[in-house]
């Protein structure tokens, strides 16, 4: 790290004011495109939410700050309806995924990458055909539903389409491998002599799990749910292909409004309030972890 | 455990008693190791269902390319042909999508990996006052919903006036796509050892020619891992490009909209193909790191 500063013997003063600004422009053009396409565009988010009129007058910045609470409280159902289907998908995810990442970390041998490489193979499939091919799975007279009901577990009548449990199902699935592969990096680095020693020292395999793997594996957890949860709460593909209008979330809202209704401030006041919630909530659950660990 | 006992009924003699060994010390009893086998096979059996359940969309997707379907439903197996893959241009404007995608990663890969390599390299080779707030400006994209950065995108193209379309698309692209190149150029960058460059300069050589010689040849697998990794990540993007393409039409975009009035078998030849070569490279990749 320190090798530009300190290898050239006896640097001129120049040459040093130039070494010490070559970081900066390094830096440069990426800041300056994410400063123009990110931060600047979040502002212009925050002003729109904040306007008034309609589509045939256009919109004006009155900071008419009642489109929050209107939009809120209009669409408070859908809003909180994310949020749950986000969470449940992300702690089902995480029993499902913690099991196989600890597998391939710890017991997968030299067959790892290859495990990993069956991890991440649905990324390889386009997003909205993988979602999709669950509505072929999940269809009405399709082998899981029938199955379903032979065993008695869905009454004869029953669907597993158009409901709550498909949406959620879809979210867990499509977004599994970005909570597996953190859960893996973490797991991997766990030394397994901490393992064997306490159950050297007697500890029953549980204790030995509860005390030593999952406290050490948990930045792979908080990676792994946040990587998880925030595209999940803000998803509208799986409410539209596998859910119905009853099941539709935030983001369909925002959607809709945005592109079809052309509602700017309400879809920008949802948008925003979502952004920060999310903000809010990884604030509290990272304050203690450094941001550039993370990164 | 091997006392004997346990099959015979007889007493036992001292042969037994000279033949037994004692247990590995510091054992478990055993229940416990039974225990510990039935909880291993577990966590096989288990890994195994997890690996199935991930497997099942693709098998689907794969086998419904080769559905003899009916009319515009493509959602019950009906029989096998080759058909939309003969003709798997077919359908209009699936093609031309395919080709626009391809465009529009090619150009927001290029773009994001240059613009996050250089980020990367100040990064981790240089010291400078700003860390925490570059850090930032990193973690944020990421940790930010793709519909959040989508709708701020468009409401800043409304605000500007700005015709949204192949243009704005690798606007937002390439956006989104730095952080992630950073981050995994960075992983590379942190793993060699900056001691070479040391010597480099120690022999001579300016910076430049370090640079050159020395550190952007180490940093290769880097880049290319965060060029492909944006490259897949570009082509496959809905959400964003669904706010901000206007009327052009991405293989997403195409998806989504064919979704309202029924997927052409097609979609599903598209996606197997994209599938194989994805597969292939990532094998490739794979089986080059193993050799090195």
């Amino acid at each position: 790290m320190a090798a530009t500063a300190t290898a050239t013997p006896a640097p001129d003063r120049r040459a040093d004011r130039r070494r010490r600004l070559v970081p900066y422009l390094l830096l440069a053009p990426g800041i300056a495109w994410l400063l123009v396409f990110f931060f600047v565009p979040m502002f212009t988010l925050f002003q729109t939410s904040l306007q008034e009129g309609s589509i045939q007058q256009g919109y004006v910045l009155t900071w008419r700050w009642a489109n929050y609470t209107e939009a809120l409280s209009t669409f408070s159902s859908q809003y909180l309806r994310s949020f749950f289907y986000a969470a449940v998908a992300t702690v089902a995810a995480l029993l499902l995924g913690y099991p196989l990442a600890y597998f391939i970390a710890h017991r997968a041998g030299r067959w790892r990458n290859l495990f990993l490489l069956l991890v991440i193979m649905p990324l390889l499939v386009s997003f909205l055909v993988r979602t999709l091919a669950w509505k072929i799975i999940l269809a009405d007279q399709g082998p899981v539903v029938e199955g379903l009901k032979a065993v008695g577990a869905l009454p004869a009548s029953g669907r597993l389409l158009a409901t709550s449990w498909a949406v959620v199902a879809g979210l867990m699935y499509n977004y599994l491998p970005f909570m597996i592969l953190p859960l893996y990096a973490s797991l991997e680095k766990i030394d397994p002599r901490l393992i064997e020693a306490a159950q050297d020292l007697y500890s029953s395999p549980f204790t030995a799990f509860r005390k030593v793997t999952l406290p050490l594996s948990l930045p792979g957890v908080v990676a792994g749910t946040l990587l998880m949860f925030i595209p999940a709460a803000g998803d509208f593909v799986h409410a539209r292909f596998l859910g119905t209008p009853s099941q539709y979330m935030i983001g369909n809202v925002i959607e809709s409004r945005f592109l079809v209704v052309l509602d700017y401030p309400t879809a920008a006041a949802l948008s925003f309030v979502l952004m920060a919630t999310i903000l809010v909530l990884v604030v509290t659950y990272l304050r203690r972890v450094d941001v550039e660990q993370v990164l | 455990m091997t006392a004997g006992g346990v099959t015979t009924e007889r007493m036992p003699t001292p042969r037994d008693f000279e033949q037994w060994e004692p247990p590995p010390p510091a054992r478990q009893p055993a229940w416990q190791g039974w225990r510990d086998r039935l909880g291993r096979h577990w966590l096989v059996v288990f890994s195994g269902l997890v690996l199935l359940y991930l497997f099942i969309p693709i098998i689907v997707t794969v086998l419904f390319s080769f559905n003899d379907n009916l009319g515009r439903f493509n959602f019950t197996w009906r029989g096998f042909t080759i058909e939309h893959w003969r003709n798997a241009c077919g359908v209009p404007g699936l093609c031309p999508a395919m080709v626009r995608s391809l465009q529009v990663a090619t150009i927001a890969t290029i773009g994001a990996t240059i613009l996050g390599s250089l980020i990367a390299f100040a990064l981790v080779r240089h010291r400078f006052r700003g860390r925490g707030p570059t850090n930032l400006a990193l973690f944020l994209p990421m940790a930010t919903p793709e519909i959040v950065m989508g709708t701020s995108l468009l409401a800043l193209f409304l605000n500007l006036g700005m015709t949204r379309g192949f243009r704005t698309i690798v606007i937002g692209h390439i956006m989104f796509n730095i952080s992630f190149v950073v981050v995994t150029v960075k992983a590379r960058l942190q793993g060699q050892d900056a001691n070479l460059e040391e010597a480099a300069m120690d022999l001579y050589a300016d910076e430049w020619t370090t640079f050159r010689k020395v550190t952007l040849p180490l940093a290769m697998p880097g880049i290319i891992a965060g060029a492909l990794l944006a490259f897949a990540l570009s082509f496959d993007d809905f959400v964003i490009t669904n706010f901000v393409s206007g009327n052009t039409v991405t293989f997403p975009m195409f998806v989504w909209g064919a979704a309202q009035r029924g997927i052409p078998p097609q979609v599903n030849v598209m996606a197997t193909l994209m599938f194989a070569v994805a597969l292939t490279a990532a094998l490739v990749g794979l089986l080059g790191r193993r050799r090195t």
